[in-house]
């Protein structure tokens, strides 16, 4: 179980990310990407300390937060997997390679394994259509996805 | 002399284990101890030959590809430092046949020279854009784009020179210049390559542009699926400002530019450019109304010049070289060079820089190789999610925007994607339905509801359930997000829809026929 940082943390946390971002031309989004970095998700009690600092509602930052597919509202596992499903990988096989990786994992998309090793995504196109299909574990990719290659995240997101 | 060797830091290079190769080679130098400089280049785009190492020799460079790992030693026992051969010798890499029928004029250098060495742009011809544009007026600068023929690399086509003409005669306190590098679409990784492995091409494009429109400040928006692009440009852009090319006085001139490199949150739409603008300014990405047009109310509401990455990055060589050297290449309306990327199941997939006018069959069959199975090509789907799905029938349609358009399709950003025959193109076709729900912003109709309704109606037909009358349905349907939604994604949606139905209708016969068919 990971534990939640208390509320008061929460809050003089999220201060200094603002602070360091306040002058920015737009700041909600790289605030919001430095929170994410910080927690690992962007917790519930810093948005009224956001929407106070930016002089805007708390429902306007909800309402971003929300919008964008990348800002969790949950922790996600120690490791990150992401797998491509868009076309390019469809033509290569992506769709048996989810289908084997969830069933190795016994995890679906959006999902964390119950030890909270990791959690699997879906993604739509990580540029790498070249060599497809591709995947992307914590932040470093990999492409031309196989069985022994599969073999490998598996073993090294369970180590 | 110390020797150099060159080893892609390329994401898709990266992908394949240029990473493990790097640490190899480096622990080989360190064992036998022989001092060489390792470089970290882009990749030349010949993904079937990465992790593609390179070696300058007395006789040019010589390149080795694809290394693994276990590949090290032997090359050092091979002499590969001096070009000795091994079984993953290539030769000088500008005579492998894929590179070689290139006609590289915006990739010129990425994959040859240090991406953060700015004396290696120099050397390379970086710069002399900037410098002939500084001794230009904006309007001698817009007038040479718009000269030049370069048309939005994006998708959409639009004159570059003619945007730029309306952001410099719109008055305003503050203009900007924003790139769109949300490449988003699957099939495309030009975008990335340029970031990655020539990202002072893309900073001076960018500059020119603001010289041009009367802009003192830009962004460049890129998707977070795009971690490595994203380290690169910003390291670059601190470069540029050490250098005086970013800076309150552009290499020593009057003008005035500096620029941010701000990154996406995983939303597809918004490389719908005013969903971006209002991404960067903090707001959930809703696809604004047009007009009015981001060249007179853009980003915050000021003048705005919203490019492509290509686009920028097409600019110096216009500069440079002048408008007619660029116009002379291509055919039609559609001039200059466009960098195809060919994707999927493909031999030799890549990106290929060539002027306009390639037939999708050469690209496909002569450039591509045909499938990476081996078995027959079946479809190949141009210009990403929201492009058609072209069959063998229509190869003899030459790449150029217009062609294109006349053939129901679209040559988008420039990536196709190759399927065998194994492809279902009822599935392909309730994907692109799917893929539009997951990724509408939301604020029109058509698109949000259209799309759900499209994913279940195609579930109909799946399920044997009124066929003809649900497949009725469904064109209709298109027909309304066609021409009822407010941008591109919901607009263009119908093309992977209707061609996959069109040029493929064996695959939306009902189950039992498909069945009785096989």
């Amino acid at each position: 179980m990971t534990m939640q940082p208390a509320s008061t943390e929460i809050t003089s946390r999220t201060v200094a990310i603002i602070q360091e971002m306040k002058g920015l031309e737009g700041p909600l989004l790289p605030i919001l990407h430095g929170i994410q970095e910080e927690f690992g998700h962007v917790p519930k009690d810093a948005l009224p300390v956001i929407a106070e600092a930016l002089n805007i509602s708390r429902a306007e930052v909800h309402g971003v937060v929300s919008f964008y597919h990348d800002y969790r509202s949950h922790p996600a596992g120690r490791h990150v997997l992401k797998l491509c499903q868009a076309e390019s990988c469809q033509s290569m096989g992506s769709d048996a390679i989810a289908a084997k990786l969830k069933q190795l994992l016994g995890i679906g998309f959006h999902e964390t394994t119950r030890d909270g090793s990791v959690t699997l995504e879906p993604v739509y196109c990580l540029g790498l259509c070249a060599c497809s299909p591709a995947a992307m574990l914590d932040g470093e990719v990999i492409g031309r996805l196989d069985d022994e290659k599969l073999d490998e995240i598996v073993a090294e997101v369970r180590s | 002399m110390i020797p150099r060797i060159y080893i892609p830091g390329d994401s898709g290079a990266l992908a394949l284990g240029a990473e493990k190769v790097a640490k190899a080679i480096a622990a080989e130098l360190a064992e036998r101890g022989i001092e060489a400089k390792i470089v970290r280049n882009g990749s030349r785009g010949a993904y079937f030959l990465e992790p593609m190492v390179e070696v300058a020799t007395a006789n040019g460079r010589i390149a080795y590809g694809p290394v693994k790992p276990s590949d090290v030693k032997s090359l050092f026992d091979s002499g590969f430092l001096t070009g000795g051969h091994h079984k993953r010798w290539l030769g000088a890499p500008d005579k492998i046949p894929f590179l070689a029928k290139q006609t590289r004029l915006t990739f010129a250098r990425c994959g040859v020279t240090d991406p953060l060495s700015l004396e290696s742009y120099k050397k390379h011809g970086g710069l002399n854009g900037l410098t002939n544009a500084l001794a230009l007026t904006p309007a001698a600068i817009v007038a040479q784009v718009t000269e030049s023929g370069l048309r939005g690399r994006g998708g959409a086509g639009f004159p570059t020179g003619i945007k730029w003409k309306t952001v410099l005669d719109t008055a305003g306190d503050r203009k900007y210049i924003v790139c769109n590098a949300d490449e988003g679409d699957s099939g495309t990784f030009a975008d990335r390559m340029i970031m990655e492995g020539d990202p002072f091409v893309l900073i001076e494009g960018m500059t020119i542009a603001g010289i041009a429109a009367g802009a003192t400040k830009g962004f460049v928006y890129v998707r977070s699926e795009y971690p490595h692009a994203v380290a690169v440009m910003n390291k670059a852009v601190e470069v540029a400002r050490k250098a005086g090319v970013l800076g309150a006085s552009v290499l020593g001139s009057p003008y005035a530019f500096d620029m941010e490199i701000r990154v996406g949150a995983g939303a597809y739409v918004c490389g719908e450019e005013t969903a971006l603008l209002d991404s960067l300014e903090g707001k959930r990405g809703m696809v604004r109304a047009k007009p009015p047009l981001p060249a007179h109310k853009g980003l915050f509401g000021k003048p705005t010049v919203i490019n492509n990455v290509i686009s920028l990055a097409s600019v110096p060589i216009i500069m440079d070289k002048g408008a007619a050297y660029y116009k002379d290449f291509g055919m039609g309306r559609s001039r200059g060079t466009i960098p195809i990327q060919i994707a999927g199941n493909v031999k030799y997939a890549g990106l290929f820089e060539a002027a306009f006018g390639m037939t999708l069959g050469e690209i496909v069959d002569e450039i591509g190789g045909g499938t990476a199975t081996g078995r027959p090509v079946k479809a190949v789907q141009v210009g990403g999610p929201l492009g058609a799905y072209f069959p063998r029938a229509l190869f003899d349609t030459p790449f150029d925007y217009e062609a294109f358009a006349a053939k129901d399709g679209l040559i988008g950003h420039a990536g196709i994607v190759v399927f065998d025959d194994t492809a279902d193109m009822l599935k392909q076709a309730r994907f692109a339905m799917e893929f539009c729900a997951i990724e509408s912003c939301g604020k029109c109709t058509p698109c949000r509801i259209g799309s759900t309704r499209g994913v279940e109606t195609i579930d109909r037909i799946v399920a044997g359930i009124e066929p003809e009358k649900n497949l009725a349905l469904v064109t209709d349907l298109c027909n309304t997000m066609k021409f009822g939604s407010l941008c591109a994604l919901g607009g263009f949606t119908p093309y992977p829809v209707m061609s996959s139905i069109t040029h493929f209708p064996d695959d939306f016969k009902p189950a039992p026929v498909r069945v009785a068919a096989e």
